[in-house]
């Protein structure tokens, strides 16, 4: 089986975020990047089905200088290829101009099947895996859970309000992962050490056939106008006393302050 | 040209979600704002009773696919059906729920239509016309304001922070019967929906939210949370601590990768405040904790402070809690 995962590079998750100069995006400096922890489900996953079924996984992120790092973590983790699709010229904070480059990137492997996490933490936006699957025409399982391939098929579990759905269909589809589908290993030193010898190719969106036209900043839908910190948050009032009075003292706030009793 | 706000307007097993009442009221506030009409999608089976309480929420419109083969919810069937009203409709502006649903189905559609998604919005703005919205981004550590440059114009809203109206059973609506060329040949079916346990309240949803940490010091003891969100009708949520421990189900976790929640009120049992757990409830209007370690970071962004042992405190709080609620 041919079997992609598509990972992205986000801020550690402990990262204090600074508005950039520019008052509508990051100050990157000093941050250290990671690989989104969703997309390790979804590259574990990918990992495990090759063990099981045979053939290759190809790990592509696409992003800045911060990529080729994440890339080399994936090969360790199991990947045997990477590509990197650098986001010069691509609209990054549109989600359909990410989708669209993607999906032009995954035509070109034709994979039997695509990961991704269910959402990077970072822009939060839950959205370019269903935009690849759309734009391929491939059908979508997304916050999925739990997932069984054999013969061409899929069955997978996912997450919605109070309870699962049971989703069935056929391949090629793209899948996104969240937390419980498995437990990602931890590289190895001596994975890290082969991961150096691995490919890991270079690209742009025009390698794919793509113009700026069809996803630099012209084509995006949306643009991000400011970026804000959220307003902090005051220390309020300790509660002192015997549990007892504690209690009694928060219960009467939850009455008459809080009101939702 | 563009015209007016149309709201897909999600129902689970006949019913409308809390979230789309939300989602309703909100569009009809934007189409009032616009001085345009609300329209809504109601995709299902054996649903048509639903349009009239969308007319009472202000839709002047009402899209209704009623049909056999989407009894169950479908990417592909529900896409195809919600790409066709908006053709119809040629509305500016589509909202949907940010729900499982919500975020499954919205960026499906506006890839088809080409145009962008913001998900997850916790604001929406109409100046002199033109239409913008807030979304949190880093999980509520930073918040970004977005627009958009073709229509429709596609947000998600954020369950628990758009108020729902008073519905006005004197208003009526359009009713159009949309969908009927949907055959049974989806790409992928749901073949069985596995409930959770009955009568539980999702955390996203939920207006209380009681969360355990660490310090409950085991899986024997969640019951402590579960006891006290029930007595508060509330749902029960969990730090990742919990969760990697296998104490509970990692549905429960909330967090910058787990779920972001924003009820009116937070507790916070036995949690040390990671910044990671606050990303995902620091949006909480009412935040309380409850924590042995007085300089526990929990109690810098706490609105009520009790430093104590939650074994001795949570118990008792829920015996109030339940006191309370019988008289
Ligand atoms: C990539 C990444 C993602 C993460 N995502 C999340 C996330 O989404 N959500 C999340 O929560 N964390 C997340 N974390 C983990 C986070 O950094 C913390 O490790 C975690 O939140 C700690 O959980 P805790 O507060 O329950 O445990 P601890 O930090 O161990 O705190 C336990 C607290 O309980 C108190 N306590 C102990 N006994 C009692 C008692 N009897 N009565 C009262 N108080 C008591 C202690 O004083 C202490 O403050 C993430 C970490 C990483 C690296």
């Amino acid at each position: 089986m041919k079997i992609a995962v598509c990972i992205k590079a986000v801020p550690e998750t402990d990262t204090r975020i600074k508005i950039a100069a520019d008052g509508c995006s990051i100050d990157r400096a000093d941050v250290k990047f990671i690989i989104s922890p969703y997309d390790e489900f979804a590259l574990e996953e990918a990992v495990r089905l090759k063990e099981a079924k045979g053939g290759q996984v190809i790990a592509l992120a696409l992003g800045g200088d911060e990529v080729p790092n994440i890339l080399r973590e994936g090969l360790a983790r199991g990947a045997d290829e990477a590509i990197h699709i650098s986001s010069a010229g691509v609209a990054a904070d549109d989600p359909l101009c990410v989708g669209k480059t993607l999906a032009a990137a995954l035509k070109s492997i034709s994979p039997d099947i695509v990961f991704f996490g269910k959402h990077g933490v970072g822009g939060d936006n839950q959205q370019v895996h269903a935009i690849v699957a759309e734009k391929l025409g491939w059908p979508q399982v997304t916050v999925v859970t739990k997932l069984e391939v054999s013969d061409g098929r899929l069955r997978a579990e996912r997450e919605i309000e109070g309870g699962i759905e049971v989703v069935e269909t056929g391949l090629p589809a793209v899948i996104a992962a969240q937390k419980g589908l498995n437990e990602p290993r931890y590289p190895k030193l001596q994975s890290i050490m082969q991961a150096k010898k691995k490919p890991l190719a270079s690209k742009t969106f025009s390698d794919f056939g793509l113009s700026a036209a069809e996803v630099g900043p012209e084509a995006a839908g949306l643009v991000i106008t400011a970026l804000r910190l959220p307003p902090p948050r005051q220390a309020g009032r300790k509660i002192t006393g015997d549990p007892a009075q504690q209690t009694n003292e928060l219960l009467s706030a939850l009455q008459h302050e809080v009101k939702v009793i | 040209m563009a015209n007016g706000v149309l709201v897909f307007a999600e129902q689970r097993d006949g019913a409308f979600k809390k979230a789309t009442y939300e989602a309703l009221s909100e569009g009809h506030r934007l189409a009032a704002q616009l001085g345009q009409p609300l329209s809504a999608v109601i995709i299902g089976a054996n649903i048509g009773h639903l349009a009239t309480e969308a007319a009472h929420y202000g839709a002047s419109t009402v899209y209704v696919a009623d049909v056999v083969p989407l009894a169950k919810y479908s990417t592909d069937g529900y896409a195809k059906v919600l790409v066709e009203a908006i053709q119809t409709a040629q509305p500016g502006i589509v909202l949907a729920a940010a729900t499982a649903m919500g975020k499954d189905l919205m960026p499906r559609v506006t890839a088809r239509l080409d145009v962008s998604l913001a998900s997850d919005v916790t604001e929406t703005h109409i100046n002199d016309g033109v239409f913008t919205v807030v979304r949190p981004v880093y999980a509520g550590k930073a918040y970004a304001t977005v627009s958009f440059r073709r229509t429709p114009a596609a947000a998600t809203l954020r369950p628990n922070v758009f108020p729902a109206a008073t519905p006005d059973t004197s208003r009526t609506a359009e009713v159009k019967s949309i969908g009927a060329t949907i055959v049974d040949a989806l790409q992928a079916k749901v073949t069985d929906i596995l409930a959770a346990a009955k009568g539980k309240i999702e955390l996203t949803e939920a207006s209380i939210v009681v969360s355990g940490g660490r310090g409950i010091k085991g899986p024997e003891n969640y019951y402590l949370i579960q006891d006290l969100a029930d007595a508060l009708g509330g749902a029960a949520g969990a730090s990742r601590a919990v969760v990697d421990a296998g104490w509970v189900d990692h549905s429960h976790q909330v967090g910058q990768t787990g779920k972001t929640v924003s009820p009116t009120l937070y507790i916070a049992c036995g949690i040390s405040g990671a910044i990671q757990h606050l990303a995902g409830m620091s949006s909480s209007k009412f935040i309380v904790a409850i924590n042995k370690d007085p300089e526990a970071p929990i109690f810098k962004i706490a609105d009520y402070g009790i430093v104590g042992d939650l074994f001795e405190v949570v118990p008792r709080l829920t015996e109030q809690v339940k006191a309370l609620k019988r008289n």
